[in-house]
């Protein structure tokens, strides 16, 4: 194997696990890996990570489906609005000054990580 | 359950998803915790449900702004099924509150993450 698909391998290995284990994507995985690794661009590595994404997600769903966690209804009303974020956030990306987003995301991130722990 | 707050963070996800780059499942497994009232475990298997298609809208976007190396992404793809199983097994063995307490953990040191990208921009 090249260098190059050992790093890809062990990328899609460790973003498969945490994905797995944690329900996400594992974008948190590929994305800087892919910057770091393989020499992408930022926006390169956000969206060649997506296109990975969701395979894994395919692939988690249905190993955490055989054994029945899966439901599919509350999948969908999280799942449909998000679309049309998904839309409105890619097209955003393009033209919004970049600091301002990972730093709200980041304020997001901490509120609900503490309300799911207390 | 509270639906608004449902529609609202699983948007919240879309518009993160976009433009940083995570396929929203770091949104949507607390949503789904906490507005939708499933159990860590059943939110985070629920989520990855939701991932594939956020992910794919999103991918398909990103091809269309040039963004996206297929090839790479396919391949990734592929040779995924040993870290996923592994995850997945992991998620069913462990209890709730360690599940809950990982994910917590996960969910900062992201934001630490983001944090830095923000101010070293």
């Amino acid at each position: 194997m090249s260098p190059r698909l050992v790093r890809l391998a062990a990328i899609a290995t460790a973003a498969g696990a945490f994905s797995g284990l944690f329900g996400i994507g594992g974008g948190t995985i590929i994305v800087p890996l892919l910057i770091l690794w393989l020499g992408y661009e930022d926006r390169e590595a956000t969206g060649t990570s997506l296109a990975a994404i969701a395979l894994i997600a395919a692939l988690g769903t249905a190993v955490h489906g055989a054994y029945g966690n899966v439901d599919v209804l509350k999948g969908i009303l999280v799942g449909a609005p998000a679309i049309g974020g998904v839309i409105a956030g890619t097209a955003l990306q393009q033209r919004v000054p970049r600091r301002a987003i990972p730093a709200a995301f980041a304020v997001l991130l901490v509120i609900s990580a503490a309300v799911l722990v207390f | 359950m509270d639906l608004a707050g449902a529609l609202a963070i699983g948007f919240a996800a879309g518009v993160a998803s976009g433009m940083v780059g995570i396929g929203g499942g770091v949104l949507f497994v607390p949503g789904l915790v906490i507005f939708l009232d499933l159990s860590q475990l059943d939110a985070e298997a629920t989520s990855l449900f939701a991932v594939i298609v956020v992910a794919a809208v999103g991918a398909w976007r990103q091809h269309g702004y040039g963004n996206v190396r297929p090839r790479d992404a396919l391949v990734m793809g592929v040779l995924s099924p040993l870290g996923v199983t592994a995850g997945v097994v992991l998620a069913n063995a462990v209890s709730e509150r360690a599940l809950g307490l990982g994910f917590a953990a996960l969910q900062l040191a992201l934001a630490v993450q983001l944090a830095r990208r923000a101010l070293t921009r």
